[in-house]
Parts: C-alpha cells; sequence; structure tokens
C-alpha cells in the first residue's frame, strides 16, 4: 500500500497550485461579490489544456489518471470553489459520461472539442419534482422515426445557460419507469431548447446555476447516449464519479480555510502573544488537520479505486459524504476563530463557509450518500 | 533550428535559510524548482518553437538525480529532449569547473544553433557559468538579453543595461543569458506532463559518458576556495509612506534631513 502521490500527480500539484493562485485567486473575490462568471478562467484552462485532464489523448484530453484529475479540482478548490465546480460539472459530468457510453462518431464530434475545451459541458437530470428522487423524471423524450422530441425543464444545472453541450435526461417510456429514462446530448442552440431561470445562490456564486426549457425541441436520433431506456444506469455512474470531484472541492475548500486560518494564527497576538500560543486553539487546529487528513485520505481512496477499475459507488459516497461534512465543519470553525474579521469579506472565509454549504447537497445530498453507503453494507 | 536550453534546479531562496554555525543552506523540507531566470530561457526556446515547430528544444542540467523532476517539468513546459548530467565525481564543483563539464557534455550533442541559459541562479548569484560555457565552447555569447529575435543565421539581441539598452545581432552558434523581462514563462499543461512520464525521456550522462579530464572536475578541479558565508544582519523594518505623492515626498525630504542625510 502506497500513500504517496507518484511524481508525475506531484507535477500536476505544482501546476494547479501555480495557475490557481496566480489566475484563480486574484479573481475569486470578486467573482464571488458580482455573481459574473469567470470566462476568462475558462479560456485560460482551456488554452492550458486542463479541461480534459483525465480524457484520453487520442480525444483531446491530456491522458492523466483519475487522481491527477482530483488533484487539480483540489487545488483550485482552495482558492475559488466556484472555478472548481465549472471544472468538475464539465469534466465529470459531460466528458464522463460521453467517454464511458459515447458511440466512437459521438466521441469525434462531441467529446474531442469539449476535452480540447473548445467547448464547454453540463449535466442535466434534476427537475422541480425530480431531486434526490431522481427516478421522478417527467421531462420526457418521444421518438418520432428520425429524431427525438423532447418536452420538460431541468432546474439546478450547473454550467447551465453557458455550456455548449447538455447530457439530458429524459423519459422515453414513462409506463417502465427507471427502465424508461434515456440519456441524450443537447446542443446549445437546438430548436426549442431555452435557458430559463438563472439561480441565485448563498454560496459558488459566479458558478452559473440554471433552468434548462424543453419545449418540442428536436434532438437528431444520432444523440441519444447510450441504448433507450439506459439513461438512468447512466445517470447514477456518473454521479458515482462525479461525487469524487465534488469531494475533492470539498476537501480543497477546508484545506483552503484552514491554510488561511494557521497562517492568521501566527500573525493576530491578542493577550500579548499569538493566537497559535492558545492551547484551545492548538487543539481546533490538531482537530482539523487529521479531519481533514481523513477527507483527503478517503477522496484520493477514491479516486484511485476508479483508476484501478474496482467498483467505487461506496468509495465515492464515503468521501464525499466525510469530506462535505469536514468542509462545512473546518470553514465555521475557521470563521470563528478569525472572530469578527472572519465575517467580514475582507478575508476569504465568510465566502468559504458559504461555499461549503453545497458540497453536502448536490451531486446527492449527505443523506443520499448514506443511502448509498448503507445499501452496500447491509446489502 | 536546434536550441540547448541550461538549466538549473536550485532551493526556493523565499524559504531558504543558512545554518548559523556551518554556514551552509539548511536545505531540508525546502522545495526545489527550477531557476527562474532559466525559465524565461526555456520559454525564450518554446517560443522560437512555436514559430518554427521543427526547432528541437533539448534542456540540460547538471546535478543529483534528484533534479530529474526538473527536466520533467522543462519536458512538460514543451522541450522536446532532456539530459541530466549527473555523478559523483561532478560533486563539489565551482562555476569553472561546472562550466568545463556542461561544455563538454554539450560538445557531444551535434549541429546546435543556440545555447540560452538563465542570466544567474538564485542559489549562487553567480552569472558565471552560462558565460564560461560560451568560453570553453568559444562561441560568441550575448548576455542580459531582454528580447530576442531570429533572423536567418542570426539573432537580434537587446541586452538590458540600468539605464539603456544595446542592440547586438550575433551568428549563430552562440549563447544567449536571459533575464526576466525576456517574457513570461509558460505553465505546463497536463497532457505535456503525461508525456513527460511516457513519450519523453530524461537521459542520464554519467561520469563515463562525458568527456573530461578528471582533474579538472569537482572539488580538486575547482579554483574557487569560499572562506566564509554568514547570513548579514537583519536590518530595521522599513517604513511605507502613504497619502498624496506631495505630503508623502515632503515627509520623506523632512526625514532624510532629520537624519543628515541630505
Amino acid at each position: 500500500m502506497d500513500f504517496n502521490l507518484n511524481k508525475q500527480q506531484e507535477l500536476m500539484r505544482q501546476l494547479m497550485r501555480e495557475f490557481a493562485e496566480n489566475e484563480v485567486l486574484p479573481l475569486a473575490k470578486e467573482i464571488d461579490e458580482t455573481e459574473r462568471f469567470p470566462e476568462e478562467t475558462v479560456l485560460k484552462m482551456a488554452r492550458n489544456g486542463m479541461m480534459g485532464i483525465n480524457i484520453p489523448k487520442e480525444y483531446g484530453g491530456a491522458g492523466l489518471d483519475t487522481l491527477s484529475y482530483i488533484i487539480a479540482v483540489e487545488e483550485l478548490a482552495k482558492v475559488c470553489a466556484t472555478t472548481s465546480i465549472i471544472l468538475a460539472a464539465h469534466t465529470s459530468l459531460a466528458l464522463g459520461p460521453l467517454l464511458k457510453f459515447g458511440t466512437e462518431e459521438q466521441k469525434r464530434k462531441y467529446l474531442v472539442p469539449l476535452a480540447k475545451g473548445e467547448k464547454l459541458g453540463a449535466f442535466a437530470l434534476t427537475e422541480p419534482n425530480a431531486g434526490t428522487d431522481a427516478a421522478g423524471q417527467q421531462t420526457t423524450a418521444h421518438f418520432d422515426g428520425d429524431r427525438y422530441i423532447l418536452n420538460g425543464s431541468k432546474i439546478f444545472i450547473t454550467n447551465g445557460g453557458v455550456a455548449d453541450v447538455y447530457i439530458v435526461f429524459a423519459m422515453t417510456d414513462k409506463s417502465k419507469g427507471t427502465k424508461g429514462i434515456s440519456a441524450f446530448i443537447v446542443e446549445k442552440g437546438a430548436p426549442g431548447f431555452s435557458i430559463g431561470k438563472i439561480e441565485h445562490k448563498m454560496g459558488i456564486r459566479a458558478s452559473s446555476t440554471a433552468e434548462l426549457v424543453f419545449e418540442d425541441c428536436a434532438i437528431p436520433k444520432e444523440n441519444l447516449l447510450g441504448q433507450e431506456g439506459k439513461g438512468f444506469g447512466i445517470a447514477m455512474g456518473t454521479l458515482d464519479g462525479g461525487r469524487i470531484s465534488v469531494a475533492a472541492q470539498a476537501l480543497g475548500i477546508a484545506e483552503g480555510a484552514f491554510n488561511e486560518t494557521v497562517k492568521y494564527m501566527k500573525q493576530r497576538v491578542q493577550f500579548k502573544k499569538p493566537l497559535s500560543q492558545f492551547q484551545g486553539l492548538q487543539w481546533k487546529v490538531a482537530d482539523m488537520e487529521t479531519e481533514i487528513t481523513c477527507a483527503r485520505m478517503l477522496v484520493y481512496n477514491a479516486a484511485c479505486a476508479k483508476d484501478e477499475g474496482k467498483p467505487f459507488g461506496k468509495d465515492a459516497a464515503m468521501a464525499k459524504l466525510y469530506a462535505a461534512q469536514t468542509a462545512m465543519r473546518v470553514t465555521t470553525e475557521c470563521v470563528q476563530m478569525h472572530g469578527g474579521y472572519g465575517y467580514t469579506r475582507e478575508y476569504p472565509l465568510e465566502r468559504m463557509m458559504r461555499d461549503a454549504k453545497i458540497t453536502e447537497i448536490y451531486e446527492g445530498t449527505s443523506q443520499v450518500q448514506q443511502m448509498v453507503i448503507s445499501a452496500a453494507v447491509l446489502k | 533550428m536546434k536550441i540547448i536550453v541550461c538549466i538549473k534546479q536550485v532551493p526556493d531562496t523565499t524559504e531558504v535559510k543558512l545554518d548559523p554555525k556551518t554556514g551552509r543552506l539548511i536545505r531540508d523540507g525546502v522545495p526545489s524548482i527550477i531557476n527562474p531566470d532559466d525559465k524565461n530561457s526555456l520559454e525564450a526556446a518554446l517560443q522560437i518553437k512555436d514559430n518554427d515547430p521543427d526547432t528541437r528544444v533539448i534542456v540540460v542540467s547538471m546535478g543529483p538525480p534528484q533534479a530529474d523532476i526538473a527536466l520533467r517539468e522543462a519536458l512538460a513546459m514543451g522541450a522536446d529532449e532532456a539530459i541530466l548530467i549527473s555523478g559523483r565525481e561532478f560533486g563539489g564543483s565551482d562555476t569553472w569547473a561546472t562550466s568545463y563539464i556542461i561544455a563538454s557534455a554539450i560538445k557531444k550533442i551535434p549541429d546546435y544553433d543556440l545555447i540560452l541559459c538563465g542570466r544567474q541562479a538564485i542559489d549562487g548569484d553567480t552569472a558565471q557559468v552560462g558565460p564560461q560555457i560560451a568560453e570553453q565552447l568559444g562561441i560568441p555569447q550575448v548576455t542580459y538579453a531582454q528580447k530576442i529575435e531570429v533572423n536567418g543565421d542570426t539573432i537580434i539581441v537587446q541586452r538590458q543595461y540600468e539605464d539603456f539598452y544595446q542592440n547586438i545581432e550575433v551568428k549563430m552558434p552562440c549563447l544567449i543569458t536571459a533575464i526576466k523581462e525576456l517574457n513570461e514563462p509558460r505553465y505546463m499543461t497536463p497532457g505535456g506532463i503525461a508525456d513527460a512520464y511516457s513519450v519523453k525521456n530524461v537521459t542520464v550522462w554519467g561520469f563515463a559518458d562525458v568527456p573530461v579530464d578528471p582533474e579538472k572536475i569537482g572539488l580538486k578541479g575547482s579554483p574557487t576556495n569560499v572562506y566564509r558565508t554568514f547570513s548579514p544582519e537583519a536590518k530595521g523594518m522599513g517604513r511605507i509612506l502613504d497619502g498624496s505623492d506631495r505630503n508623502t515626498v515632503k515627509e520623506l525630504l523632512s526625514e532624510l534631513d532629520n537624519k543628515h542625510l541630505l
């Protein structure tokens, strides 16, 4: 058993840390306050080949492993959770299913430009009445000979409105329940496809979260992803992978807040000594460091399991459950340790605390992760 | 074109301290990086390659086996080949012996057009190795380049001085040393990192691979004797004057006057 990163993964961390500090950190505060989608950062990530890190080179990616990609999400999240989820939703949720379930033709047409960063991807499963109960899809897709006609709407879609390619789930046969769900590739600008409400959120405020509306939206039959009726499995399998990246995001948020706090503790003097010399605070630091290390082990373990081709659903659920809880606990504690300063926008802690909360909710709430874990244990 | 870029792996001196007893660098736990000026020289080579894809960029470094990662980083930025000159016999070499060894290694690389080096390394700060390599090879050198432009079989170099610059046209093969104003080094790319550990490789040249006179390398081949190294005494904190130009200049003048410096 080897807990060390290899040299390639270490170089990946060095690259992403430099990129995050030079290109992402300077924008983090501004884009949070203005809810502005950081197009320029996405362009820079595209130019630097970061939009398809774990996609094989033959499909326009970098050809690295899942762990290298997870490290990228973690390093971005340390300074800006918004930027990390733009990359994570694109890579795990759009490129992931295209790579795994796409035909060669679909890969050439969609995966290659997405992995090169020429286009941005998104994943659309959630509906007003189908959140945790994802099987309750009400969007329909009716086959009419050479195309599918989609009707319905999706909500809370990350990268919605800014993405060029969407993986959309819809009922092709309502009578079959989850076996009647199919997955489709929908391009921006498809007739009958429009963007509805853009959400205003507590955290990850510069990430675009949108409603998608389909009104007799015609999709060529070649854009069915996988087989008809297999959409639910595609969605669940994709989310298993996505959870590792959200877990990495949560880990990064916790690490970012913790690093800021360690720095602050050495500088801030109260009662004539730095905060770092107060035992009560030292104990908090010890607990946080331990929790973050546990979270990191769980996240990397899930990524390695995926790389090794092992079943990783339970590992991913445990990583996300624990890392998200850690992010919430650590950021809340770090705001507390900064006192009044932590509550102001002058310091990044309050942003990190707001950003942390979503990791307990999206891509399966913490309660869904508990369902997945217990189902695997009690089967 | 064939371009050789010489790089050095150095401790990140923003994080380095001297052992007060021995006067030596405390290297434990200090991250190693590619010397910043050397990164500018690599970027210059890669920009030439961007314009002329037939260009081949070969990175050369002398150092311990751990310098491998610095060369992999250079490969991940886009260099084509990497050579690590590494062997116990080379240890203890000063700038003179080092440039002799590197020049001897470069002589094994046929038909190069250009050698690019950083101006100086942030650990030793001598700025000697680049120019000495050129002397050893008997080729022209232009130092402190802030701009370079390939022009047929010559290169036009803009050299930086404190308050002016100088344009020099030099025939290739030649050696140029880069300063940070030359360019903004690019990032590695994830795909480049994958290549650096798969399709590309770092070739290690040991003592047996480099044709050198054993008397002219290592400690015994090094004419430099370090008499003593020490940390300069910490000076008091500086003061930053805030406010309008008019007021800060006034305050500065009165302060200098008080200290009898005017």
